[in-house]
């Protein structure tokens, strides 16, 4: 028996006046898989930071074992056997995943030797439920392989309590399966005990044997999964807030309509020069709403960049309207191009410039903000932005502030107003409520669906499969830098788009009307 | 008598490689193991000139051409040890920062070197390793500095202790994924003070050289851009210390196309010929350098690529 349990006893945490964690008791008994609910800020990542050292909590104990410890460092948490998987990969891209694993381990001597090493490695490997090359520099990893050697790392390294932040944020259905039915055969093992943090309620039911729910720096609830159903989680995790927006009704797309953007067999080179995109055609009416799932890293950064002119293809075309777009600034004035980039701080906005400045990006040098073609007009763009800001409810709701220093959901209020004007012919949205609140979300989604519907074409890139096919008429999956797979959003199925967006069906379908 | 030429050209130009090239050597090493650790030091080109007098200087007062070597480390260990200490400042950049080392170290060493423009120090000692031959050409061309062996070997140390040792890999992972090596209780901040510092004593050791042994003399002159073209050259060895060697080799092969092409008799374009390295250096950014590509090989951390 090597799983660990361990219990929370009214811990805390404030950073200035504002309480992060509340009072929160929680256990987590050996050899389970506990699932940790919540919305962004409702305290989950708190909680696990003080569990594992990285902030130490205010009040309160933990009991790891059954005793009582002092965590106040990652090393004292590591002694413990507690180890953490994070949401992003922390394994050195440029070495080898035997490098990677031996550094982990903290006491080296001063001179390696691989030989004894990748022998001691191979035979570590041989043990494990799942298997990595050690040889392989961790940059050829995809990333489900990188997740498992996150896993694999926190066993090598005899952690018997591993938490683990919202794995498979960036893990093809199936991987997440995998990756995570083995962390479930582990535990069921007494090999070591899983706290899970996710957003994902199937998640929960499939792999979790217990769930907590945080919200507002406070425990909700704590059950068995088994007697407790979704409904009565999310009441939970939204509180009695959790009516949806008013859900936009979804007018059919005209089929006789021409396409508005079409893409035709092209080709867009990455930063290191192959090509990223390969020979894509697709096509998006007025009026619809095409969904491109993926898993990041298989093309869509340099698609939306292309779109966006700030990547060049070297081949195939662009079209919108049936003539040729080349994303300078006077074609997407005339042809009404918008966009929500992802990152949008880096991607849409400049971090220096204040709010009112970022509302006028579009249009600085037009119209009204600009008198006589020559002269920026200050007090236009203010009163405008302030206009925007109480339309899209931004907060604080000073438009002199630098955007650099709004909240990301903000952020990307701001850049919503901007974009969403109310003649948008053309949209390209690329995971637009990445890391973004429930209501930031909805207000995200019903817009997009209102200007679906008042004739915008809208491209939406999306790691989000619910998302998509909530969102989205026709859904499209991109493996590969190539689309392999066409559906409707109303007959999609998951295990179907899964199975694309890991690459089955290679080959480029020429989807090009 | 044009194979004879031929052949006293190439014997020439192998010679002038490795006596122009050995600074490099060691300056590209420097630069090589400050940018493993995910920094830049534009400064070396300042750490150069401030070693090459502080090595003539301490060689002209002692006697001893290798104290003057030390002492030339050492300035620079100082020297990078402030690029290390003062980019660890939160908002400043290393490449900025560089820029300033290169105008301070210059200043720096002409302020104190003034008066060691006049006397002679001691030189450093060659190995003679033509003595079997009565030709004086091979002899002259195979006598190589002892620098030039260490330079060897410290490339082939740096090369199998990358790999093999911890700090190798700890420098490594730093220069990599600084977050990471953070999560494992390393200290980033710290490992780049230490690799910048080594980084400095290298490229201090290369100013030695050049006051030391090949001009072999002070002037204000001395290094001619030969610490910013290390730069260029840790670029084109792709970050790792066996090619910075034969880059460094081929660099000096590119200074000594002139001098070598005098040994034979043609003296034309000779000035044009000495700027051969810098040419050199524009091909090889412009070869590897693109605006929409990012470097392979390039550690993770650098802000070169970032």
């Amino acid at each position: 028996m090597r799983a660990l349990s361990l219990e929370t006893i009214g811990v805390g945490k404030r950073f200035g006046s504002f309480r992060a964690l509340d009072d929160v008791t929680l256990k987590v008994r050996a050899g389970s898989v506990h699932a940790l609910l919540g919305e962004n800020g409702a305290g989950k990542s708190t909680l696990v930071k003080g569990i594992v050292g990285y902030g130490p909590l205010d009040e309160g104990s933990i009991l790891v074992g059954g005793r009582e410890h002092v965590i106040g460092t990652p090393r004292d948490a590591h002694a413990l056997g507690i180890g953490m998987v994070y949401q992003h990969f922390t394994v050195a891209p440029g070495l080898s995943v035997a490098e990677n694993l031996v550094l982990a381990r903290g006491e080296l001597p001063w001179r390696l030797d691989w030989a004894t090493e990748f022998e001691r490695l191979n035979a570590f490997m041989a043990r494990m439920p799942f298997r990595l090359d050690i040889q392989r520099a961790v940059s050829s990893l995809a990333a489900g392989e990188k997740q498992k050697l996150e896993i694999l790392k926190q066993l090598y390294l005899d952690r018997r309590f591993v938490i683990l932040d919202e794995p498979t944020s960036v893990l093809t259905p199936q991987e997440a399966t995998e990756v995570l039915g083995l962390m479930r055969d582990l535990a069921h093992a007494n090999e070591l005990t899983v706290l899970m943090i996710t957003h994902k309620f199937s998640e929960v039911t499939a792999f979790a044997d217990d769930v907590s729910v945080l919200r507002r720096g406070r425990l909700v609830g704590s059950t068995c999964v088994s007697d407790t159903s979704p409904e009565e989680l999310s009441a939970w995790m939204m509180g009695q807030s959790s009516s949806k927006a008013s859900a936009v009704e979804r007018k059919p797309v005209d089929d006789n309509l021409p396409s508005r953007l079409e893409i035709e067999h092209l080709d867009v080179p990455n930063d290191r020069g192959t090509l990223a995109v390969r020979r894509l055609s697709l096509s998006v009416r007025p009026g619809e709403i095409v969904g491109i799932a993926g898993i990041s890293g298989n093309g869509q950064r340099e698609l939306t960049e292309a779109l966006l002119g700030q990547r060049k293809s070297v081949a195939g075309d662009i079209r919108i309207n049936g003539q040729h777009y080349g994303a300078t600034r006077i074609e997407m004035q005339r042809e009404k191009v918008y966009s929500l980039p992802e990152e949008p701080l880096r991607n849409a906005c400049i971090a220096g410039m204040t709010v009112a400045e970022n509302l006028a990006l579009r249009d600085y040098d037009r119209g009204e903000l600009c008198r006589h073609g020559w002269r920026v007009d200050r007090r236009a763009i203010r009163a405008r932005a302030r206009q925007l800001i109480a339309r899209f409810q931004v907060r604080p709701d000073d438009p002199e502030r630098p955007i650099g220093t709004l909240s990301g959901g903000n952020v990307q209020r701001v850049v919503l107003a901007r974009e969403l004007t109310d003649d948008v012919a053309v949209m390209v949205v690329s995971n637009p409520v990445f890391g973004l609140d429930f209501a930031s979300v909805e207000l995200i989604h019903q817009r997009m669906q209102e200007a679906r519907n008042r004739g915008a074409a809208i491209l939406l890139l999306s790691e989000d499969l619910d998302e998509l096919i909530e969102l989205s008429d026709r859904i499209l999956v991109i493996h590969d830098g190539q689309i392999n797979f066409e559906t409707t959003a109303a007959t999609a199925e998951r295990h179907e788009l899964g199975r694309h967006m890991a690459g089955a069906g290679a080959g480029a379908m020429d989807l090009h009307s | 008598m044009a194979e004879l030429d031929l052949a006293s050209f190439f014997l020439a130009l192998l010679a002038g490689a490795i006596r122009v090239g050995t600074p490099f050597i060691f300056v590209s090493l420097g630069e090589c193991l400050t940018e493993k650790s995910g920094r830049i030091n534009l400064g070396l080109e300042g750490i150069l000139i401030t070693g090459a007098m502080s090595g003539y200087a301490l060689a002209c007062l002692t006697g001893s051409p290798w104290s003057g070597v030390f002492a030339a480390g050492c300035a620079g260990l100082l020297l990078g040890l402030l690029h290390g200490i003062v980019c660890s400042l939160p908002r400043v950049n290393d490449i900025a920062f560089g820029i300033a080392l290169i105008l301070f170290g210059t200043g720096l060493a002409f302020f104190l070197g003034k008066s060691f423009i006049q006397p002679q120090a001691p030189m450093l000692p060659a190995i003679m390793l033509g003595a079997w031959s009565d030709d004086e050409r091979v002899r002259s061309a195979l006598s190589i500095n002892v620098l030039f062996f260490i330079g060897v070997a410290l490339a082939v140390v740096l090369h199998w202790g990358l790999r093999s040792t911890r700090w190798g890999l700890m420098l490594r992972l730093v220069g990599e994924h600084a977050e990471s090596a953070h999560a494992l209780g390393y200290r980033p901040v710290l490992v780049r003070i230490g690799a910048t510092a080594t980084g400095g004593f290298l490229a201090g050791v290369g100013g030695a050289y050049l006051s030391l042994y090949y001009p072999g003399s002070w002037n204000e002159g001395l290094s001619s851009g030969q610490g910013l073209m290390a730069v260029a050259l840790v670029i084109f060895a792709r970050w790792q210390p066996l090619r910075c060697l034969w880059a460094a080799l081929l660099f000096g092969a590119a200074g000594a196309i002139g001098p070598a092409l005098q040994a034979v008799g043609i003296s034309a374009g000779y000035y044009l010929f000495s700027a051969a390295p810098y040419i050199l250096t524009l091909l090889v950014m412009f070869v590897t350098c693109r605006p929409n590509r990012t470097l392979n090989g390039a550690p993770g951390e650098l802000s070169l690529t970032r």
